[in-house]
């Protein structure tokens, strides 16, 4: 493996806008994961969830097989609290922005793979937001070596793992998920390095757009 | 989230060319949308689109004990999970009527007609065998899931493979799929739904209706079958009356449907089994067609992380310049015993959460300082219960122990007082008075319910 097999993210395709159903989806593969995100809003919201000065930002993940379960729940909570940031809530108050997240395979870095997913369906849906979000998994194998955008095999002999989520204004970070046992050092040279591959992801964003915004014209 | 209702002119619009056997997207009344199968990278996953219905299924397996009755058949498990991605009138968690309607037609067809053989998918009689879990995910409803789950959830089970399992005496050894290639479950045969959507009384009939027609049709009738003409489900809804050759008329239309429907589905496996054999990228990104509009790709992008390392070195380095140093004797660690099972560790501080005025002097005691099992008994004040005797709207009755033990007396004294529920219809402010004042439970409880 040469330094510069460890620091690639895999090939990235997009669809938007395939659903009929939702205000607005987004199916994201990166490499084999592939994550299905639709987003319905800023719509009715339940009585007992209503924010009188913001709207309801609710997050559904799916997993594949199974029903779901506390994993789910923490998934949910760690997307939520990333859309909540990147969403201007409080344009529609009083409203719920529901965002479905269906796993439809897993091959590595699947969390950022459904924030980028649910960016991208945000953006499909025209729900207004305040910057846009990319996010980018980095590993620490057993060697000490950082691997960017793992695959599965990759990811469960890492020793650390961590998510970063980058806003494309000041790239500053959004979300931090991290697992296992990593020196400061480490953490700094993988936010370092997750901040780079950001701007290839913002750049992939912006070219989707504008390929669907030129043949409109 | 509730669903956009549909309007008295587009429903009577549909009924009207319905009558004129023209339907709103150009099909023929017998005619079925485009059928679209590709599998993914996973065994048994599989994505079907039916126009713009979008079902995808999953099939994953588990050693676990058989069921009672059978001790020599593995179990099979369908979940058909309508999806809030589907349609916005999809709650999550609990099953409405029509999920749970769905989930039976499917169990009986894929279940009960026996297509996969269960007998095959035992190890060891009355103790282990193998649970095959079909979960299939609605993600889009333009109309006819149940189909669309058929044809998903048949086609996920013969892509599946599970691993090799080799019993020797005692011994059950479960391969792994690196060491020995998996086993396909064996299929006997591919049953599919065919639905058909009855309009006027049975008057008029459409095959494969769509949302907007399953909205406005009297009723429909689902006909699971085989390529072998065997029917192994049949299932009518709705408020309609058929006649025997109407039903007779569709199994025929069924027939044929059905020998279409099986030869796309063996194409699409065959397809998907070379494109694997033969080394080509397989899975959904591959399926997408490339040359859409709302599609984008982008090759592997290689990242600079030259400098990183240094970078890294660099916020760090900045980082211990501007924090503050934590020094250890600032915070008293000494850790001291108070007791058995009772320690310590530090002196606590002032309450730092802002209080209101009123509650500063009950705060005041609990905040400052330790609070240990033994000061707590010590220092807690316990109020005198004041008895207000001003409340003009109840005879209040104070219940002591003398009257408990009494029994019978209390009761009656309490009956022949009068409980004036009236009375108890006032202001609230009054009300809390009245909480405040001993121990009336029987009085509490007639005011609290009316």
């Amino acid at each position: 493996m040469s330094a510069t097999d460890l620091s690639r993210l895999r090939p990235m395709t997009c669809e938007q806008s395939h659903l009929t159903r939702p205000d607005g989806s987004a199916s994201l593969h990166q490499g084999n994961t592939s994550v299905l995100v639709a987003v319905y809003g800023p719509g009715e919201v339940k009585m007992n969830k209503e924010i009188i000065d913001k709207s309801t930002v609710e997050v559904m993940y799916k997993p594949k097989t199974g029903l779901p379960g506390c994993a789910e729940k923490f998934q949910e909570r760690i997307l939520r609290n990333t859309c909540e940031t990147i969403i201007a809530t409080t344009l529609h108050p009083r409203t719920s922005i529901d965002i479905i997240i269906q796993e439809m395979q897993n091959s590595g870095s699947l969390l950022a793979c459904c924030i980028n997913a649910a960016c991208l369906a945000l953006m499909d849906a025209a729900v207004s937001m305040k910057c846009l979000v990319a996010a980018v998994t980095c590993v620490i194998d057993s060697e000490g070596e950082k691997i960017l955008d793992p695959t599965d095999k990759q990811e469960s002999e890492a020793i650390a793992s961590f998510v970063f989520a980058f806003d494309n204004r000041d790239f500053n970070v959004i979300t931090v998920h991290s697992k296992g046992s990593y020196t400061n050092e480490q953490l700094q040279s993988c936010l370092v390095t997750c901040r780079e591959a950001s701007v290839s992801i913002f750049q992939f964003y912006r070219d989707l757009v504008t390929k669907m915004v030129e043949k409109n014209l | 989230m509730r669903e956009t209702p549909l309007s008295n002119c587009e429903r009577e619009f549909l009924l009207l060319a319905i009558a004129h056997k023209k339907r709103i997207d150009g099909r023929q009344v017998y005619d079925y949308r485009r059928l679209k199968i590709s599998f993914g990278v996973d065994r048994g996953c599989c994505h079907v689109e039916m126009g713009h219905t979008r079902v995808m299924a999953q099939i994953s397996c588990e050693v676990t004990p058989p069921k009672q009755a059978r001790p020599t058949d593995g179990v099979i498990f369908l979940n058909l999970e309508m999806s809030p991605m589907a349609s916005p009138s999809f709650e999550p968690g609990r099953l409405s009527e029509y999920g749970v309607e769905l989930n039976r037609i499917l169990e009986r067809c894929i279940k009960e007609s026996r297509c996969v053989d269960t007998e095959s998918l035992c190890i060891m009689a009355g103790e282990k065998v193998w649970t095959i879990r079909v979960d299939i995910h609605v993600l889009n409803h333009e109309g006819n899931i149940v189909d669309c789950a058929s044809i998903a959830a048949i086609a996920a089970l013969s892509h599946f493979r599970r691993p090799d399992v080799t019993v020797s005496g005692e011994d059950i050894t479960i391969h792994a799929p690196e060491d020995r290639e998996p086993v396909p479950l064996s299929v006997h045969h591919l049953p599919v739904c065919v639905t058909f959507a009855f309009f006027d009384q049975g008057k008029y009939l459409l095959v494969d209706p769509t949302e907007k027609e399953e909205k406005v049709m009297d009723g429909k009738m689902v006909i699971g079958m085989n390529k072998h003409r065997e029917i192994c489900t049949l299932q009518m809804t709705g408020n309609m009356l058929l006649l025997k050759d109407q039903v007779l008329r569709c199994s025929n239309i069924a027939v044929v449907k059905v020998a279409e429907i099986t030869e796309i589905i063996q194409r699409a496996l065959e397809q998907d089994s070379k494109a694997r054999s033969s080394g080509k990228k397989f899975g959904f990104a591959e399926s997408l067609q490339k040359d859409k509009v709302t599609i984008n790709e982008m090759d592997e992008m290689v990242v600079d992380v030259k400098d990183a390392v240094d970078q890294a070195r660099e916020i760090i380095q900045n980082g211990e310049k501007n924090a503050v140093s934590e020094v250890a004797d600032k915070v008293n660690m000494k850790v001291t015993l108070k007791g058995p099972g009772t320690g310590q560790i530090g002196e606590g501080g002032p309450s730092t959460w802002d209080v209101d005025e009123e509650d500063e002097e009950e705060m005041h005691p609990a905040a400052a300082g330790r609070l240990t099992g033994q000061q707590l008994r010590g220092t807690a004040p316990v109020e005198p219960v004041v008895l207000s005797g001003d409340s003009e709207e109840e005879d209040t009755v104070t219940l002591l122990s003398e009257h408990l033990h009494t029994g019978k007396l209390s009761v009656t004294k309490l009956a022949t007082e009068g409980i004036n529920l009236s009375s108890a219809i006032k202001l609230k402010s009054k009300k809390n008075k009245s909480l405040k004042s001993g121990h009336t439970p029987k009085k509490k409880r007639t005011e609290r319910t009316s």
